[in-house]
């Protein structure tokens, strides 16, 4: 019987994959180009995909960091920023920009446009979807940068890479420590739950739903199967018939879930460190509470928003001061698997 | 006499025009086979690259295909062409394209001058090979092989099987005993010119076509034959990984390579460019008589590869989350659990903490909160206090809680009133070390003071549970180990029972226990136990306990109670 319904659940993601690929389809006209360097693009080029709505603090470092990891051309959606975020972004070489003044959550936060870019742009490429809040890291990332890394995911034929969420926070109040645009965040947000995680094996996705960190912690303890979900699929080989099901947690068809081995091994994995905790966090927690626009169901979330107003310390005496990916490898976090 | 490079490229031409220059500029002559498969234009800048070099020299083109005789065939043509073109050399080393150099020329040609009648060949009999990957090795020469192993892989393996299966065999040729070896060999000149003039050679070429992968056993074969004197080893520092695929090197693999002392090493990442540049650079020393060392850096790779193919025991990830029974270790490190210690002995927690200096937890899975060592309310690795969190997933939150602590032994109470989500895994975890006294619980009952109905209700309900639990305990596949006494046996001879779990708990200190836990006042105890028993329920957990209740073997005042422990 179980076979019965496992074939039954392949049917259906199958035909939730088209569904939401019609469904960014149908967006696709949501979206207004600004900037189309699209023609620059070479055969082989790694391309980074990003919706972004007010990122103007972060985009210096952002773009400075994926640039040295490789990355030859930027895919940028542009959500009715208000802060020079479309300014600083319209004249670089090397970004191409749309801006869609639409709802980001009807559009599935914003994965449905990005999936009509894929489509049309990510095809046969290596493609990087990322959030301006998260910073890939990897094993050996200064040495080898994406290039070599996923010419080794093709020897292996991995066609997607794993990453682990990572929420960094600073030591003291979060709007303590001011942040200017270009610096390394991690320098002051240099402490993370070294390991509160949760792994759940989803049948359905056939992912690895993994959930903690200081989030967890800090904000769900009442509640916590409602904590954010921190496995990613950031980086893919791309098809035009692949899409993200659910933000870039978990892809459809569901083979590209799989960036673990279940034999015991370890596979190549890496590290998003999240940004998300800079000094400006708690005014814009209070603006998001307004908008509505973050989670599906959004006034559940309004203890998490009030408890981010507050502006609290998340920083314990059992947080690990983060000292580069050696350190999150020694800890499990991430993993080099066969790539030594 | 010197020494000249044959070298094989199918890929990276950059790199192998900047290696092969690097060698002919420093007098040494190469010429070089280029796969047919490669692009004419590329060819040709590659030649153009190298034109001015006159001791450069590039052989008929084959189409080469991994695993095939076409290797050889290119091999052999690239052979004939630098023995003939260049009289005056002595060796012959086969390099790849993506070989760097790791040592000055200069230091290769005086090693080879002071041992010029030596081939530097891998070459080992098929009962010795270790490393074949997919189990072909004696078969590689008895079988036959029509079919691609990277393209046709299904049909690859039936036929295999089919030969197998009905016994299919071919003879090996006469004088011929097949040897295994890398490809990456040295040959002296008279050596390699033997192989080349063998009389016999057309029936070797002609069995060694349907030998499967014949680069790694024509040349290792035939210099038994002709060599005068082998060392069988390859002077190419090359990795494998366990999937037999080489190993290739990166810029941060650069002090690494440095240790080796090998003269040349593969694979190496074209984009390196840090490598490239560091050991091609004029000035490095030369140390002539240094002894390639590959062995010195073996041992890193071997460790490595262990860990990433078994894993790192304990640990949950999203790079490693293994299915049931491929865990290799469900937690990292043994730990041990107590029920009913914490019952009978007053503050047996500092006790053991004393005694043991372990991290001793209290009831980690109360139902209220999280009872960390120290009351703590975030603990290692910032595990929460939170009941919540922990109940979300109590396998997570111990092994985790195994994870952050290791090089400290860890304990914790468990009862009957905890949360029992966790006792499944208990029972699984062969690190798990749990001590059992049944029917402890009765004890703070009896000192309750609680009316006598609500009495009987925990206490049946606590039985229960405590069932539930020794029950698990005991099923054949339970991989902790146990030890179970009933609270009767328990207070018979606490003191030898103690120093039983302190030993397998330290097995290193063997001291006697000369302080013991005082025990709780038991005076009346057995009194309250007929109670139960009158009231209709049945403690059979708690073992034979005398109704008359034996107060006197347990007196609370006494330090060191008369256990016979100081010996």
């Amino acid at each position: 019987m179980e076979t019965l319904e496992d074939l039954w659940i392949a049917y259906r993601m199958r035909w939730k994959r088209r569904r939401l690929l019609f469904r960014a389809l149908r967006k696709r006209g949501q979206l207004a180009a600004v900037a189309d360097r699209t023609g620059s693009i070479r055969p082989g080029d790694i391309l980074a995909f990003a919706m972004l709505r007010n990122e103007a603090l972060r985009l210096p470092h952002f773009l400075a960091h994926y640039r040295a990891l490789g990355v030859a051309h930027f895919l940028i959606v542009d959500n009715s920023s208000t802060d020079g975020t479309a300014e600083m972004l319209r004249g670089a070489p090397d970004v191409s920009l749309w801006q869609s003044a639409h709802s980001y959550r009807l559009s599935r936060f914003g994965v449905d446009w990005l999936t009509w870019l894929l489509i049309k742009h990510g095809h046969g490429h290596w493609c990087l979807t990322v959030d301006a809040d998260e910073i890939l890291v990897y094993p050996h990332w200064q040495e080898r940068p994406l290039p070599d890394l996923t010419r080794w995911l093709e020897a292996q034929r991995q066609p997607s890479f794993g990453a682990l969420l990572l929420d960094m926070y600073p030591r003291g109040r979060l709007s303590a420590a001011p942040y200017c645009p270009g610096a390394d965040p991690f320098e002051t947000l240099c402490w993370f739950d070294g390991d509160n995680f949760t792994v759940q094996r989803k049948r359905i996705m056939q992912d690895h739903w993994i959930q903690g960190g200081v989030r967890a912690r800090r904000f769900f303890a009442q509640d916590p199967a409602r904590a954010p979900t921190m496995n990613k699929v950031p980086l893919v080989r791309w098809d035009r018939r692949f899409v993200y099901a659910n933000s870039t947690h978990s892809m459809l068809p569901r083979r590209l879930n799989h960036v673990f081995n279940d034999d015991g091994a370890t596979r190549t994995t890496g590290v998003l460190l999240h940004s998300k905790f800079l000094h400006t966090i708690v005014e814009k927690s209070r603006e998001e509470k307004a908008r509505k626009e973050h989670f599906a169901n959004s006034s559940l979330y309004d203890d998490y928003y009030d408890a981010l107003i507050d502006d609290p310390v998340l920083w314990s005496e059992t947080s690990t001061r983060y000292a580069g990916w050696q350190q999150l490898e020694e800890a499990g976090l991430m993993s080099r698997g066969m790539w030594t | 006499m010197s020494v000249g490079f044959i070298m094989l490229v199918h890929q990276s031409l950059e790199r192998a025009a900047q290696v092969s220059g690097h060698w002919a500029g420093h007098g040494c002559p190469v010429a070089i086979h280029v796969d047919k498969r490669v692009r004419r234009e590329e060819f040709e800048a590659l030649k153009a690259k190298l034109a001015d070099f006159g001791n450069v020299r590039f052989s008929d083109r084959f189409a080469c295909e991994w695993g095939r005789f076409s290797i050889v065939e290119a091999t052999l043509a690239v052979s004939e062409r630098l023995l003939a073109d260049f009289p005056e050399v002595g060796h012959i080393y086969v390099a790849s394209g993506s070989c760097l150099p790791l040592r000055p020329v200069e230091d290769l040609r005086r090693y080879l001058e002071a041992r010029s009648e030596t081939d530097f060949i891998e070459s080992v009999t098929t009962d010795d090979v270790h490393w074949t990957v997919g189990g072909l090795d004696r078969e590689r020469f008895t079988l036959r092989f029509p079919f691609s192993w990277k393209r046709q892989r299904y049909l690859f393996d039936k036929h295999v099987e089919l030969q197998r299966r009905i016994g299919f065999s071919r003879a090996i040729p006469d004088g011929l005993e097949p040897h295994l070896g890398s490809q990456w060999w040295c040959l002296t000149r008279a050596t390699l010119s033997a192989i080349l003039e063998d009389p016999r050679r057309p029936d070797h070429d002609g069995y060694f076509r349907r030998v499967w992968i014949p680069d790694e056993s024509y040349f290792q074969t035939l210099a038994r034959r002709h060599s005068k004197r082998i060392e069988s080893r390859s002077l190419t520092l090359s990795k494998f990984d366990y999937q037999g695929k080489p190993h290739i090197f990166y810029d941060d693999h650069l002090p690494l390579l440095r240790r080796s002392d090998g003269f040349v090493a593969r694979k190496i990442w074209p984009q390196a460019e840090g490598l490239y540049s560091a050991f091609l650079k004029a000035d490095n020393a030369a140390r002539p008589e240094v002894e390639p060392m590959p062995q010195k850096i073996d041992r890193i790779f071997t460790k490595a590869v262990e860990l990433r193919t078994r894993g790192r025991p304990g640990l949950y990830m999203q790079s490693r989350f293994p299915n049931h029974d491929h865990e290799n270790g469900k937690s990292c490190a043994a730990y041990s659990v107590f029920q009913g210690f914490g019952d009978v002995f007053e503050d047996f927690q500092t006790w053991l903490q004393k005694r043991t200096g372990s991290r001793i937890h209290g009831h980690l899975f109360d139902k209220g909160r999280v009872r960390f060592a120290g009351d703590e309310t975030i603990f290692n690795g910032a595990l929460s206090d939170s009941a919540k969190l922990r109940d979300y997933s109590p396998r997570d939150f111990l092994t985790n809680l195994i994870w952050n602590t290791q090089g400290e032994r860890q304990c914790f109470f468990f009862g009957p009133d905890d949360g029992q989500g966790i006792a499944a895994f208990l029972a699984s975890d062969q690190n798990a070390h749990i001590s059992v006294i049944a029917g402890a619980w009765a004890v703070p009952l009896f000192h309750s003071g609680m009316e006598f109905p609500r009495v009987r209700k925990i206490a049946a309900r606590r039985q229960r549970i405590e069932a539930q639990f020794l029950d698990l305990l005991r099923q054949p596949h339970t991989r902790a180990r146990v030890r179970v006494w009933s609270l009767a046996d328990f207070v018979e001879d606490p003191g030898e029972i103690l120093q039983s779990v302190m030993d397998e708990m330290m097995p290193v200190m063997q001291r006697r226990l000369t302080e013991v836990p005082k025990l709780v006042d038991m005076t009346g105890f057995g009194q309250f136990l007929q109670d139960l028993k009158n009231e209709g329920m049945r403690p059979y957990l708690v073992g034979d306990f005398p109704a008359d209740g034996r107060n006197e073997m347990a007196p609370p005042d006494r330090k060191a109670p008369s256990l016979g422990v100081v010996k």
